[in-house]
């Protein structure tokens, strides 16, 4: 055990701010050495993590380079509020909305029916390949993806070939407004599918073994098993990782979007993040850039509170 | 009834494992595409629909023209770079913090932890991050890619609940023997933590080897271009000119596609060929982190 001169910190009432204090100085010496480990790692957070949300005061600002995020002159809400009259408003709100709610509908559930399906099967062998297979594109990095998905949708792309064969038009895919939405969400459930039905796996290895038997003997086919066992079995897992899918609803990546699209479907493509890039690192609207993304971080904060709260209420799980 | 049971049976199962072979074909077929597509004869490909059960008039100079281009070859050494410094970084940095923050009676830990995690919620925002790498000179260097990412926060996190899963006995033992905390760290507790570090080393590796975003905003010059961005300006932007000079007109389109492919190809076959052996490290790190939810 550590020295008696040691304090324990565990569940004793606070006294007195003296009290806090002579303690806190007891304790700044006794692990002096612990601190002075930690600096590195808190220098790390406080410029590379905090000093951003600090440099976020500049959506407040006319940010210059030359006079600095301090000498900038101040003012207030205008880019917030030139942001929220514009057109370009409505529009990435509107797609980032609708890609998030297309991924939660069938991005998010794609995982937990291939992990009960694997869960099912009893071949030691093929499940193994399964497995690595769908795993495998994890690990693919996404300049590659999108570069093959360039190639499959373009005019006489694999896909196209499909179509026209099927007696549809081959066309140019990415430069077709109405077909993003789909492209991005295939794409993204065949890349993240096998890997994320892992933590779904590792959710159904904890499911009482005893419950199966019992459902095995009262009857219950394999189908009912799914349902009545492993779906209740893993649904703390699936609420925790749907509050924070919710929590990340306006929070649409941009690094694919950027690949992938071209202003001829910027009507359906463009998101809060990609305009964000676009207007802040392309065409130099620091400021304007950088209130649209504090409005997004904001939101998204907002919304995870809220998921967490709803759940708290309605489950017994909850992130915090 | 038990033999229309088990027939029930048996048609769940032949559905379980068409459904399942469907989609492992569907998963694999693109990469055997593009796998065959790339020692095709590029006039063939270009002429070619739909399917490809084979390669077709197999030749090898889309390989030839990717290995000849030294953007590539340059691409590989700046990756090589980055991962090399940035996974040793990570892994030290990660691992001093996990270890002050999973010690016990250390009055500020708490506070500590609550500042760290809140950085997993809030984000300042990518412009006003930008201004910070450019502020602390990074811009331009091949550190940028590597220091501002330092440590991955989920990462500290399943270290930090690994270390605290050590005994302290050992521990105790080794401080009535007078050392101290580094070597603790060193001597003992990372030497008991092996596995987590090889998950936290693959992690970090897969990350760097795949991160492009960053370095496409901190670095424009072109010698200092990771292999990621290298291939997405043949992949992406189209262009192949580089290595392509020579041929002329349709030639040059045709060849263009193959050397597409050959990219794709030369990019990503070293992490497919190690991703079979790491495969259950990476679950193992999968399984860690959801325990901790």
């Amino acid at each position: 055990m550590r020295p008696s001169a040691s304090p324990s910190h565990a569940g004793k009432p606070v006294k007195s701010k003296e009290f806090v204090v002579s303690r806190l100085v007891k304790d700044l010496a006794l692990n002096r050495y612990l601190y002075i480990m930690m600096i590195p790692v808190l220098a790390y957070y406080i410029l590379f993590q905090y000093g951003p949300m600090y440099g976020a005061i500049i959506a407040f600002k006319e940010y210059s380079p030359i006079k600095g995020i301090l000498g900038s002159d101040w003012v207030g809400l205008t880019h917030f509020q030139s942001f929220f009259e514009s057109y370009y408003f409505w529009r990435i709100l509107k797609n980032t909305l609708l890609l998030s709610l297309y991924s939660l509908c069938f991005e998010f559930p794609a995982p937990i029916i291939l992990a009960l399906l694997i869960n099912e099967v009893r071949n030691k062998r093929f499940k193994s390949i399964v497995q690595s297979v769908t795993y495998m594109p994890h690990f693919i990095s996404l300049i590659v993806i999108c570069g093959i998905i360039k190639d499959f949708t373009n005019s006489g792309g694999l896909i196209n070939t499909f179509i026209t064969y099927l007696g549809g038009d081959g066309q140019a895919m990415l430069q077709k407004p109405e077909l993003f939405r789909s492209i991005y969400i295939i794409s993204d459930i065949w890349q993240g599918m096998g890997w994320t039905s892992i933590i779904y796996l590792a959710a159904l290895m904890n499911v009482d073994q005893e419950q199966f038997e019992a459902a095995r003997i009262d009857g219950a086919g394999r189908l009912r098993q799914i349902w009545n066992v492993s779906l209740p079995g893993i649904l703390p897992t699936i609420i925790i990782m749907l509050i924070l899918r919710i929590g990340n609803l306006l929070s649409v990546g941009f690094e694919k979007i950027i690949l992938l699209y071209n202003p001829a479907i910027y009507d359906t493509a463009d998101v809060i993040s990609s305009f964000v890039y676009r207007k802040g690192l392309l065409e130099f609207g620091w400021s304007y850039s950088a209130a649209v993304g504090l409005f997004n971080s904001v939101v998204n904060l907002i919304l995870l509170v809220l998921a967490n709260r709803l759940s708290k209420k309605f489950s017994e799980n909850s992130l915090w | 009834m038990k033999t229309k049971k088990s027939g029930l049976e048996r048609t769940f199962d032949i559905c379980l494992y068409a459904v399942l072979s469907v989609l492992v074909v569907v998963t694999l077929y693109p990469l055997i595409y593009v796998a065959f597509a790339s020692i095709s004869d590029a006039a063939y490909i270009v002429a070619h629909k739909g399917i490809l059960w084979k390669p077709v008039g197999v030749n090898f100079e889309a390989y030839k023209s990717v290995f000849a281009n030294d953007a590539i070859w340059s691409g590989y050494k700046n990756t090589l770079f980055i991962i090399v410094f940035g996974v040793m970084l990570n892994l030290f940095m990660t691992s001093l913090g996990a270890y002050v923050l999973s010690r016990k009676n250390v009055m500020l830990n708490k506070p500590i932890m609550i500042f760290i995690i809140i950085t997993m919620f809030f984000h300042g925002g990518l412009i006003p991050f930008y201004l910070v790498v450019k502020g602390v000179g990074l811009l331009d260097t091949l550190w940028a890619p590597i220091i501002p990412f330092a440590i991955n926060t989920f990462n500290l996190i399943i270290l930090r609940t690994s270390f605290q899963s050590i005994p302290d006995s050992l521990e105790e033992a080794a401080k009535m023997d007078g050392a101290n905390h580094f070597v603790i760290l060193f001597r003992i507790i990372l030497p008991l933590s092996l596995p987590i570090m090889a998950v936290m080393t693959l992690y970090y590796a897969v990350d760097k080897w795949n991160g492009w975003f960053y370095s496409s905003i901190f670095i424009s010059d072109r010698d200092l271009y990771p292999l990621q961005l290298v291939i997405r300006e043949i992949l992406i932007a189209n262009s192949t000119e580089g290595m392509t000079a020579g041929g002329s007109g349709n030639d040059l389109f045709q060849i263009g596609e193959t050397i597409k492919y050959a990219t794709i190809m030369v990019s990503t076959l070293p992490i497919l060929m190690v991703y079979p052996y790491l495969q259950r490290y990476f679950v193992k790190g999968v399984m860690v982190g959801s325990l901790k939810g």
